[in-house]
């Protein structure tokens, strides 16, 4: 019986580790700038995880195959030090490994989240409600009016909560469904929440970020394969969270202008 | 032979007159005109594209519907009713009918009684969850999967009721809920008429979402037709 479940175990651990190591999961493919590093880095904790994992079973198999039915009333041997050697030893390796990878991946994040944008980078605003996303531009002006949430009218077109009876700066923002931007520019996106917890999702921009109700939280990236990507929300919101979607449209800088013209005429 | 055909012509004269006095109003009218003046706001082109089985309905984006214009500063969708000089009644019988499709709400004001049945159909491939924001009577909100069967509702109290879908936030309608049967939704070219309205002294109340309400007294003798015309004021925003 014992050596029957080493070699179920062989046998589990071979066939869950054979996809991964043949590449049969592909992964979507990466339109950004900083994707790769996010994608090495994904690489790198499936490959330390996954000999981790093989090793660890492989041991276990052995160990099961070679004392499992032993018979012979011979008393069992510990190796020196004890439990407590075995425990400490385990968590010094885990932690190396852990710390290892935190410290390798800290770039990959860091280059994401924790630098500032050009200051050239295009500014979206986004705003996440149950259940749609919606996006704001500044328009000619290039400034996003100040937004009134008493004001908000979805009825009538009004997502964002603009006011442009008195501001002015409110009459020429542009507000639209779809993300739509320009290839090869830096985007530095604004997001905000109108009512609970949304997330901003774009599996191949590798990006994802929470909507906070009442933080201004951004992100930046630079999108270099023009196409029409889903943008999902990742954050359980409520009854329609499943229905949450819009879409990223990645147009060459002179479609985008043509664009952004088209919708500015219809505000 | 002469007699009978003198009973057939006899007949038949009754029978007309009983068809004119059917159709005879039994009292006076009230008609007229909602037309604003100004600018109205712009109506924004609604973008479907998080919904595909409702964009592909429309060959070109529907628009928002707070301010409906006709030809010659016409205003559609207000409802026009005599809210003074006639005693409330009961329901009718009638069912009216709400319909969801194309991610739309259609009418998009839709007025009935007090106490009517209302039935609110889902013919979309989605689901939708229809949320009226009442203040006087019962909120409630209710999810409509495609192929479901129609939701039956009453409200018993009078009110101008909002209604969104928790699901699609573009979605937006309004029910009129009226205390009598006087009442007409202008369409087309701001047109309305209130029929069979006994001799009397009646308020007529010309109720838009945007605009607000403005009333105007009349007074009705025998089975005339009175005008009255209301004009709104439009903001660009």
């Amino acid at each position: 019986m014992g050596k029957f479940f080493a070699v179920i175990l062989v046998v589990v651990t071979l066939a869950s580790a054979y996809p991964i190591v043949t590449h049969k999961y592909v992964q979507p493919v990466d339109i950004s700038t900083h994707g790769h590093a996010i994608d090495e880095q994904l690489a790198d904790t499936m490959a330390e995880g996954g000999f981790a994992f093989v090793g660890a079973q492989l041991l276990l198999a052995f160990f099961v195959w070679k004392f499992s039915s032993r018979k012979d009333g011979s008393k069992v041997k510990h190796l020196p030090g004890g439990a407590k050697l075995v425990v400490a030893t385990a968590f010094i390796l885990v932690g190396t490994e852990v710390l290892a990878l935190g410290v390798l991946g800290q770039k990959a994040w860091a280059d994401v989240y924790f630098t500032p944008p050009k200051a050239d980078a295009l500014q979206i605003q986004s705003q996440a409600g149950q259940f749609a996303f919606y996006f704001r531009y500044p328009g000619a002006d290039g400034k996003f009016a100040p937004l009134h949430p008493d004001k908000i009218d979805e009825g009538n077109g009004n997502y964002f909560g603009l006011d442009p009876a008195n501001d002015v700066e409110a009459r020429d923002d542009i507000v639209a469904a779809e993300l739509t931007i320009p290839v090869n520019r830096e985007i530095h996106l604004l997001l905000h929440a109108k009512d609970v917890g949304h997330s901003f999702y774009v599996r191949e921009l590798r990006i994802q970020q929470d909507f906070v109700p009442g933080l201004d939280l951004s992100l930046h990236f630079t999108a270099t394969k023009t196409g029409k990507y889903e943008i999902v929300c990742t954050q359980l919101c409520g009854l329609g969270h499943y229905n949450m979607k819009a879409y990223l449209n990645v147009l060459p800088q002179e479609d985008f202008e043509k664009w952004l013209k088209d919708r500015a005429a219809e505000q | 032979m002469r007699v009978k055909a003198g009973y057939l012509a006899g007949l038949a004269t009754l029978a007309v007159c009983a068809v004119i006095v059917h159709a005879m109003p039994s009292g006076g009218t009230v008609s007229g005109k909602v037309t604003y003046e100004g600018t109205p706001a712009k109506q924004k082109p609604i973008d479907m594209s998080k919904e595909p089985s409702c964009a592909k309905q429309h060959a070109t984006p529907i628009t928002t519907e707070t301010v409906v214009t006709g030809s010659n500063n016409t205003l559609d969708n207000v409802v026009v009713y005599v809210s003074a000089g006639v005693p409330d009644e009961n329901a009718p019988g009638q069912v009216v009918k709400f319909e969801q499709k194309g991610c739309q709400y259609i009418p998009h004001v839709l007025a009935f009684q007090v106490n009517q049945t209302l039935e609110i159909s889902n013919a979309d491939q989605t689901s939708h969850n229809i949320h009226p924001l009442p203040k006087v009577n019962r909120e409630w909100n209710k999810s409509q999967p495609p192929g479901s069967a129609p939701i039956s509702e009453k409200y018993d109290k009078p009110e101008f009721i909002p209604v969104k879908c928790n699901i699609h936030p573009w979605m937006h309608g309004n029910f009129a809920v009226m205390k009598n049967s006087h009442y007409a939704v202008t369409q087309g070219e701001g047109g309305f008429s209130l029929a069979n309205l006994p001799p009397g002294k009646y308020t007529i109340t010309a109720w838009h979402e945007s605009y607000g309400d403005q009333s105007q007294d009349v007074t009705i003798s025998g089975s005339e037709t009175k005008t009255v015309n209301f004009v709104f004021k439009a903001k660009p925003y």
